[in-house]
């Protein structure tokens, strides 16, 4: 059968969020343009209190509270993300089949929080394991956020999880695009979701590494290429896409965000944690040839720093030298707002700057009161809105510990 | 506890499973999971509640005897009547 070039094209046509914050896009992105931060804080068992990015949103719009408290957080964050992003999509299923419809989720890590609970939960009775939950093993099993997305939605396509650390949303973003590209499906819901700010374990653990955001003020505690950095804000969230192929996509009339054309993930193969910018570079360059881009055909790049000393170093100096010629590539890092979502950061700050595409405006990293030398890109947006006459491309980047890498570009849309 | 006091008490436990949960036309010798949105997890709930509140273990075997409102009744009336 042949396939029409506008059947390997794959687009964005729905988004669903729950971000610090914000629990649309809209007003997701009125706040990354206003430079409001939605970190908080949180008072974690055995931890205390710290900064920390926490999602409200209507947890019982699209299921009834017995089935959150069944499921997970990342489940119900889930649930609300993909429902939210087939409304914005316009799909019912009429012109979709639920079969042919494919559920791709990044995590993390997925567990953790259902686990210290249940051993605290014992702790309670003796450490008696007759009191553990038979909720814990379909709770905890990977492709929960993922199953309950099809349960709710009685979707009988494939769902499944892609585990790539905090690289995790962009991978299984790629992930969509490569099963539609090959028909495996007709329509993919994929994204990252994070439930980690539950787990006290996450908090000690990036605290033991002298990796975990401390300030008085926590609106201020997540501050990338700052030169007074000290870590991650842990945040929760979720953001699902959906992602069509175009024709089908152009048939209904679909609104299009963007189109996915070109991604990459390689592996540093070195260290557990540490970053490494020339990996992450020719991961960069390796999705620039995929979508026939130079560098300087990229509008916005949106960082992935955390606000750690060395990892905000390595990709800085990796930008600085794919990007070293390049004046109109404007550079900005949403966890500055929203804090680190890991499983979702990727795909949650791929959504925050999607609107450029038709405000033009490039969103600011905030909380940089000092810039760090080491951090000084030449276009760093900071402070306040870049203003621009059109967006054409954005590169999204998304690392991870052990070392996985990914990029993302997005192209504004023009039928061709 | 008395009979009236067991039976309120599966009740609430159904409750806090299902907060919609509907009684009024609830038959108490017809099995609680064909007029109730209850499932096997659901079933196993009630029966944790059962051992964190009473401390009381319920052999596997015995579970058919929490079918219906009754026969839970009359399965832990025995076991409760100390509390």
């Amino acid at each position: 059968m042949q396939q029409s070039i506008e059947s390997q094209r794959i687009v964005i046509t729905g988004v669903g969020l729950a971000a610090p914050g914000a629990a649309t896009l809209t007003d997701f992105r009125a706040n990354l343009l206003a430079g409001t931060s939605g970190i908080t804080t949180i008072d974690l068992r055995y931890m205390g209190t710290y900064p920390a990015g926490i999602c409200e949103f209507a947890e019982t719009r699209y299921r009834k509270k017995r089935e959150n408290s069944r499921g997970t957080r990342a489940g119900c964050i889930s649930v609300y993300c993909a429902n939210e992003a087939l409304i914005d999509a316009g799909i019912d299923f009429s012109e979709y089949d639920r079969a042919a419809t494919g559920v791709y989720i990044g995590l993390t890590e997925h567990g953790t929080v259902e686990t210290e609970n249940e051993v605290y939960n014992i702790g309670q009775y003796n450490n008696d394991v007759n009191y553990w939950t038979h909720h814990h093993n379909p709770r905890t099993v990977l492709n929960n956020p993922a199953g309950e997305i099809t349960m709710n939605l009685g979707l009988t396509g494939p769902h499944y999880v892609i585990g790539a650390a905090c690289a995790a949303g962009n991978a299984a973003l790629i992930q969509g695009v490569q099963m539609l590209r090959l028909g495996e499906v007709d329509l993919a819901l994929c994204g990252g979701i994070s439930e980690c700010v539950g787990s006290f374990g996450i908090f000690a653990s990036f605290r033991a590494q002298g990796a975990l955001a401390e300030h008085i003020d926590p609106a201020k505690a997540s501050r990338p290429f700052d030169r007074d950095r000290n870590g991650i804000v842990i945040s929760e969230g979720g953001c699902i896409f959906t992602l069509e192929r175009l024709d089908r996509a152009l048939v209904r009339g679909a609104k299009i965000y963007g189109e996915i054309t070109g991604y990459a993930m390689n592996s540093d193969a070195k260290d557990f944690v540490l970053p490494y910018g020339p990996r992450q570079r020719q991961c960069m360059e390796l999705a620039l040839r995929r979508a026939d881009l130079q560098p300087s055909d990229i509008t916005i790049l949106n960082a992935h720093a955390t606000g750690t000393k060395q990892g905000d170093i390595e990709e800085c100096n990796a930008i600085r030298e794919t990007f070293a010629e390049c004046p109109h590539t404007w550079i900005n890092n949403t966890k500055s707002s929203i804090g680190h979502a890991m499983g979702a950061a990727g795909v949650l700050e791929l959504a925050g700057n999607l609107p450029s595409f038709t405000d033009h405006q490039v969103h600011p990293t905030i909380n940089v009161d000092n810039l760090d030398p080491e951090c000084a890109l030449p276009g760093l947006v900071t402070g306040i809105p870049k203003q621009l006459d059109q967006v054409d491309a954005i590169l999204n980047n998304s690392f991870g510990m052990l070392g996985t890498n990914s990029v993302v570009i997005v192209e504004r849309f023009v039928a061709k | 506890m008395t009979r009236d006091e067991i039976k309120d008490v599966i009740l609430e436990i159904i409750e806090d499973i299902d907060e919609e949960a509907d009684f009024a036309n609830l038959d108490a010798d017809a099995p609680l999971r064909d007029q109730l949105d209850l499932d096997s997890m659901d079933f196993l709930d009630i029966v944790m509640e059962l051992r964190k509140r009473y401390k009381l273990q319920i052999p596997e075997e015995e579970y058919p005897q929490l079918a219906t409102l009754a026969s839970c009744v009359n399965y832990l009336e025995p076991k409760l009547k100390n509390v």
